[in-house]
């Protein structure tokens, strides 16, 4: 089972945060194939948030092939994220880690760092990159 | 679908002024609309009218079905224990769910025999939206429920809102002052300002559709609605409609919830209506 959290600070949207911490929780494997999603209501009750943005999460999910709804049951998960995804998540953190270690080297600090790596996501994600 | 709540034309004089003016829209069924303004924007006005409390002095609101409504003091007898306002409220309805009340409360933790007047706020907030929900309502019209209540009690009324609109076919129109508050629970905003709706529509389309741009005044923003701008020495910030400008020296991103309504609060002659929609699109 897994709780969801909120950080209302992040400026991203509250079902995208869902949507994230499901899938982070496949990769971790904390939830695997045939495990049940909380209900919406069960969600809402614990974060007050509004139950159709449970629901938009979820259906996004079902649209990735992820989960799937079962009427009058709940909301299951159908696959795992596919287990080489693990493997390529330390490869690529060992070269953002070498990134950092460079940059700090070039005198950037904290702020710079986020920054820089926040308008290079937002770019790659405007020409389709990401 | 049918909306829930619809107003056309409405209008409302309160002696020799208008309280509401030429107010048109439509709330969807299963919403959680904010209804937020000014004081004296007419937002009460507006909740009166929804549920029958006063007449329209031009045009009509109609809900589809009942209407159950709080209003801002909580009306509930001091002296009443709790199990005496659910008799009243039994005796009060022609509907009414018993059953569905006791164990609402029961949940909440809040004890039948204790006196009303012995509840904290936020339990005495919860009695009240605990009775408007027996009456089994299409929609429930709940004025400033947050007002005068703790961080917590604010997230508990809320929570326990939301969790009852993931029931069962429920609509909910609630006015507050904090925007904050209406972030995460509300799906449809409506702005209420002297009087005038400014503001009416899915809380997430409104958003895609609106973008905050930073950049220096002389920038070119062509293309774009304005809705508001402030100026400070060379630079400009400004809440506008439509796709990002062309002119580079932008910075574009998307509005929180809050900046939309200051935005639409500061220039009263702003406005993105349903009715405007072949205006803005």
């Amino acid at each position: 089972m897994i709780e969801f959290n909120l950080d209302r600070g992040s400026g991203v949207s509250t079902y995208l945060q869902l949507v994230h911490q499901v899938k982070q929780a496949l990769r971790l494997g904390t939830l695997r194939p045939g495990d049940q999603l909380p209900t919406a209501r069960e969600v809402v009750e614990s974060l007050a948030i509004n139950p159709n943005t449970v629901l938009k999460a979820y259906r996004e999910l079902e649209r990735e092939g992820l989960v799937e709804g079962r009427p009058g049951m709940g909301t299951f998960v159908r696959q795992g994220i596919a287990g080489a995804t693990l493997a390529e998540h330390t490869r690529l953190r060992r070269g953002l880690e070498a990134w950092v270690r460079e940059a700090r080297a070039a005198g950037l600090d904290q702020e710079d760092l986020r920054a820089l790596f926040t308008v290079v996501l937002a770019d790659a994600a405007r020409e389709g990159v990401a | 679908m049918r909306p829930a709540l619809e107003a056309t034309g409405l209008g409302v004089r309160r002696r020799r002024t208008w309280a509401l003016r030429d107010c048109s829209l439509s709330v969807p069924a299963g919403r959680v609309a904010a209804l937020v303004g000014p004081n004296g924007a007419g937002k009460t006005t507006l909740m009166h009218a929804a549920v029958g409390l006063l007449r329209p002095a031009l045009g009509s609101v109609r809900v589809a079905g009942e209407a159950a409504f709080v209003a801002q003091d909580k009306p509930l007898y001091e002296s009443f224990t709790v199990a005496e306002m659910l008799i009243f409220g039994r005796r009060m309805n022609t509907r009414w769910d018993d059953a569905a009340a006791a164990g609402r409360l029961a949940g909440l933790g809040i004890p039948l025999e204790r006196k009303v007047s012995g509840l904290s706020g936020g339990q005495q907030a919860q009695v009240a939206v605990t009775l408007a929900l027996a009456s089994r309502p299409d929609l429930l019209v709940l004025d400033e429920p947050l007002a005068n209540l703790d961080p917590l009690a604010r997230h508990d009324v809320m929570r326990s809102i939301m969790a009852e609109v993931a029931g069962r076919e429920l609509t909910v129109l609630l006015s507050s002052h904090v925007v904050s508050d209406l972030e995460e629970t509300c799906d449809w905003l409506i702005v209420l300002n002297g009087g005038r709706l400014q503001v009416s529509g899915d809380i997430e389309e409104l958003l895609d559709k609106h973008l905050v741009l930073t950049g220096p005044h002389e920038a070119s923003a062509a293309g774009t609605q304005m809705v508001s701008a402030s100026r400070t020495g060379r630079q400009v910030s400004m809440l506008v409609r439509g796709a990002p400008p062309l002119d580079p020296r932008w910075q574009a991103r998307r509005p929180g919830l809050d900046e939309l309504v200051m935005g639409y609060l500061r220039s009263p002659e702003s406005a993105v209506l349903p009715h405007l929609a072949g205006v803005d699109a």
